[in-house]
C-alpha cells in the first residue's frame, strides 16, 4: 500500500506546497516546528481541509480538490496517534481500545485484540480508567486504539514529544515493531534526528512548507545539504551486524567490511542493526592516527563538503557502500586540504555512541540486504 | 400529606410538579441542541439566537407572559394554527408549562453550554478519526462528558419552573386546578382573610421541593463527574 499526498495550503504568511509518497513502513515527516508537518498530517486525517490537493491511498481517494471530493474524517479509516494520547476519560482502557473497532466496517480485516494488547504490553490495564495511567501507558493504549480501528494508514504526530526520556525509550520499540509487523503505511511526524534514525524507512525532509528531499532514510539523513534542524543534529545511519559481545562491556559490529567497537548492544550476535552516528562525534585525520584512545578508525574517502554560514563545515565520507557525516571547522578542513576524493581516516570514540542510538534494522531493508 | 394540605393547596402542589416536570422534559432536548450549536458551531445570526435565548432572563416576566399570550393565545397566530390539532395553551396547564419552560430555558442552556465548552474538542476529533460520525461522537463522547452539566441544567430549569409566577399568571391566569401553581396559589391565599396558614404550608412545601431538587442534582452531578474523571 502506498499513500500519495500533494497539498497546497496558505495560511497568513505560512505557505505549504508539498508532494510526497509514503510506502509501507514508517515515513517520517522530518523538520523543525513550523515546517508544516502537523498541517500535512491533519489534512491526511481530514481534520483540516487544504485549499488544494489530492490525498489517495491506493484505490481510495480521500481528497481531490479538482473533483471536490473530500471524505469526512470518520470515513477515511486513518488511525491517528496524537501527541497527547487523547484517551476518552469516561471509558475504560478496554472500551477505549474497542471504540474504533466498533465503527470499523464489519468486513474489514480485523487486528486480533489479544495480539495488539500483547504487542503493547497493556494486558494488565484493561479494566482501568485513563486517569490512573502513566504517560507512557496512555500512549501505548492510544497506539492500540488506533491500530484496532483497522486503519488503512496510521498517523502519528510526535507521539513521544510529551514524554520524558525514559518513557520515550519505553515506546520507541513498539513503533519499531509496528513498522515491521503492520503492513500499512505509517506517517510519523518528528523533529528529533535520533528518533528518525531509529524508526524511519522513508524520510520526507520539510523546510518552510516545502519538501527539501525525500527518499530512503539512510540517503536523506546522510545528505549534508539536508539538515532541517541545523548542523548540530546532523548525522548518518549505518547499517551494521552484531558480531560479538566482549567481557569488558563492548560489542563488535561489522559494517561494510569495517569493524566497529561500541558500548554493549542489546541485540544478540548476528542481528542486523542500524547505528546513528552524529556528525559532531566524528573526527578526521589525513594520516592514520597512532597512540590514540579512540577505538574506531575507519578508512574513508571524502565525497562532499558542505559549507554553512557558521565556522563549521559538514563533510560527507564514504566507505564501502555506506556514508558518514563529520562536522569539523572550516579552518580544519582547509588545514587538511580536504576535497572530494581525499582519503581520510574517520575517528569515532566508542563511548560517544549512545546505546539507544543502536536499533534493529527495519525488516524490509534487512531482507533487501540479503 | 394530603391530610396536612387542604384540597386547594394539594391541587396547587400537584399541578406545579406536573407543570415543572413537563416543562423540563420538553425543553431538555431543545435546550441541549441550542446549547450545542452555541458552543460548537459558527453561523450567521449566532449572537441573535444567543440574545433570543437569554431574553426571558432580562425581560420583565409580565412582558414575556404577554408576548406568549399574544402568540399562543386563542387569537394569537401560533395559537390559532395549533387549535385544530387539539393543542391549546391559553388558560390550560399546558400554557403554564410553556411559560415555565420559556422562563427556565436560559438557565438550562447556560449550564449546558458551559459544560459543552469544557469538553476538549480534541477528544471529539479523536473519536472522528476512529470512525465515529458527528452524531455518534455526540452520543458516545460529548453527551457522557457533559452529563453533569445536563443534569444541573435540568434541575435548575425544574426549580425555576416551580417558582415561575409573572409570565404564568399573565399568560394563563390563576384558575384553581387548571393553572393555579404554588406561587399563584400563595398569591391568591394572600388576598383572602385568614389565608396565612395556607400560605405558610405552601411556603414550606416550596422550600422542601427546592432544597430536595438542589441536593438531588448535586448528588447526581457528583456521581456523573466521578464517572467522567474515571476515578
Amino acid at each position: 500500500m502506498t499513500l500519495s499526498v500533494s497539498l497546497q495550503h496558505r495560511l497568513g504568511a505560512f505557505d505549504l506546497d508539498v508532494a510526497f509518497k509514503a510506502p509501507t513502513g514508517i515515513t517520517v515527516l522530518f523538520g523543525r516546528s513550523g515546517a508544516g508537518k502537523t498541517t500535512i498530517i491533519n489534512a491526511v486525517a481530514g481534520l483540516l481541509t487544504p485549499q488544494a490537493g489530492r490525498i489517495a491511498s491506493d484505490g481510495t481517494v480521500m481528497l481531490d480538490s479538482t473533483t471536490g471530493r473530500n471524505l469526512p474524517p470518520h470515513k477515511r479509516r486513518v488511525g491517528y496517534i496524537f501527541q497527547e494520547a487523547r484517551l476518552f476519560p469516561h471509558l475504560t482502557v478496554r472500551q477505549n481500545l474497542g471504540y474504533g473497532r466498533w465503527f470499523a466496517p464489519k468486513k474489514a480485516p480485523r487486528e486480533d485484540m489479544a495480539r495488539i494488547v500483547d504487542l503493547l504490553g497493556i494486558g494488565h490495564l484493561l479494566n482501568r480508567r485513563p486517569a490512573g495511567l502513566s504517560g507512557g501507558e496512555k500512549q501505548r493504549v492510544a497506539i492500540g486504539r488506533a491500530l484496532l480501528a483497522s486503519p488503512h494508514i496510521l498517523l502519528a504526530d510526535e507521539p513521544l514529544a510529551a514524554l520524558d526520556e525514559q518513557r520515550k525509550a519505553e515506546i520507541l520499540p513498539y513503533f519499531e515493531r509496528l513498522r515491521d509487523e503492520v503492513s500499512i503505511p505509517i506517517l510519523y511526524v518528528s523533529h528529533a534526528a535520533a528518533e528518525v534514525a531509529r524508526i524511519a524507512t522513508t524520510v520526507v525532509a520539510l523546510e518552510g512548507g516545502r519538501v527539501a528531499r525525500q527518499g530512503p532514510a539512510a540517503d536523506v539523513m546522510s545528505d549534508p545539504a539536508i539538515t532541517p534542524l541545523g548542523v548540530r543534529s546532523a548525522g548518518a545511519m549505518l547499517d551494521a551486524r552484531v558480531q560479538a559481545h566482549h567481557a569488558d562491556g563492548l560489542s563488535t559490529l561489522e559494517a561494510e567490511g569495517a569493524t566497529l567497537l561500541l558500548p554493549r548492544v542489546h541485540q544478540p550476535p548476528g542481528t542486523a542493526v542500524r547505528v546513528w552516528i552524529e556528525a559532531q562525534d566524528v573526527m578526521l585525520a589525513t594520516e592514520e592516527p597512532r597512540g590514540i584512545s579512540a577505538l574506531n578508525v575507519l578508512k574513508t574517502t571524502v565525497t562532499e563538503i558542505r559549507r554553512g554560514a557558521g565556522p563549521g563545515v559538514i563533510v560527507q565520507l564514504s566507505f564501502g557502500g555506506a556514508l558518514l557525516l563529520a562536522r569539523i571547522t572550516r579552518r580544519s578542513a582547509e588545514a587538511l586540504a580536504l576535497a572530494p576524493g581525499t582519503p581520510v581516516f574517520a575517528v569515532l570514540k566508542a563511548v560517544s555512541v549512545a546505546r539507544d542510538a543502536i536499533s534493529d534494522t527495519p525488516r524490509a531493508q534487512d531482507q533487501q540486504a540479503k | 400529606m394530603t391530610d396536612w394540605l387542604g384540597p386547594d393547596e394539594w391541587r396547587a402542589v400537584a399541578l406545579s410538579l406536573k407543570v415543572s416536570f413537563w416543562a423540563m422534559l420538553f425543553s431538555l432536548p431543545v435546550g441541549l441542541w441550542i446549547a450545542y450549536i452555541l458552543a460548537r458551531r459558527e453561523f450567521p445570526g449566532k449572537q441573535l439566537l444567543n440574545g433570543l435565548v437569554h431574553l426571558p432572563l432580562i425581560l420583565p416576566p409580565v412582558v414575556t407572559g404577554y408576548l406568549l399570550l399574544a402568540t399562543f393565545g386563542t387569537q394569537g397566530p401560533v395559537g390559532r394554527l395549533l387549535e385544530p390539532f387539539g393543542i391549546v395553551f391559553a388558560f390550560r396547564w399546558t400554557g403554564a408549562a410553556l411559560a415555565a419552560a420559556v422562563m427556565a430555558f436560559p438557565l438550562m442552556v447556560r449550564a449546558m453550554r458551559l459544560s459543552i465548552e469544557a469538553v476538549d474538542p480534541k477528544l471529539e476529533e479523536a473519536a472522528a478519526t476512529l470512525g465515529a460520525s458527528r452524531l455518534w461522537v455526540f452520543a458516545t463522547i460529548t453527551l457522557p462528558l457533559i452529563l453533569p452539566g445536563v443534569i444541573a441544567g435540568a434541575v435548575l430549569a425544574f426549580a425555576k419552573a416551580m417558582g415561575e409566577f409573572g409570565a404564568t399568571i399573565t399568560f394563563v391566569s390563576n384558575i384553581p386546578g387548571q393553572t393555579q401553581t404554588v406561587p399563584s396559589a400563595i398569591y391568591a391565599f394572600l388576598q383572602v382573610p385568614g389565608g396565612e396558614t395556607s400560605v405558610w404550608r405552601l411556603v414550606i412545601v416550596s422550600i422542601v421541593v427546592a432544597m430536595s431538587a438542589l441536593l438531588l442534582s448535586e448528588a447526581l452531578a457528583r456521581r456523573a463527574a466521578q464517572q467522567v474523571r474515571g476515578t
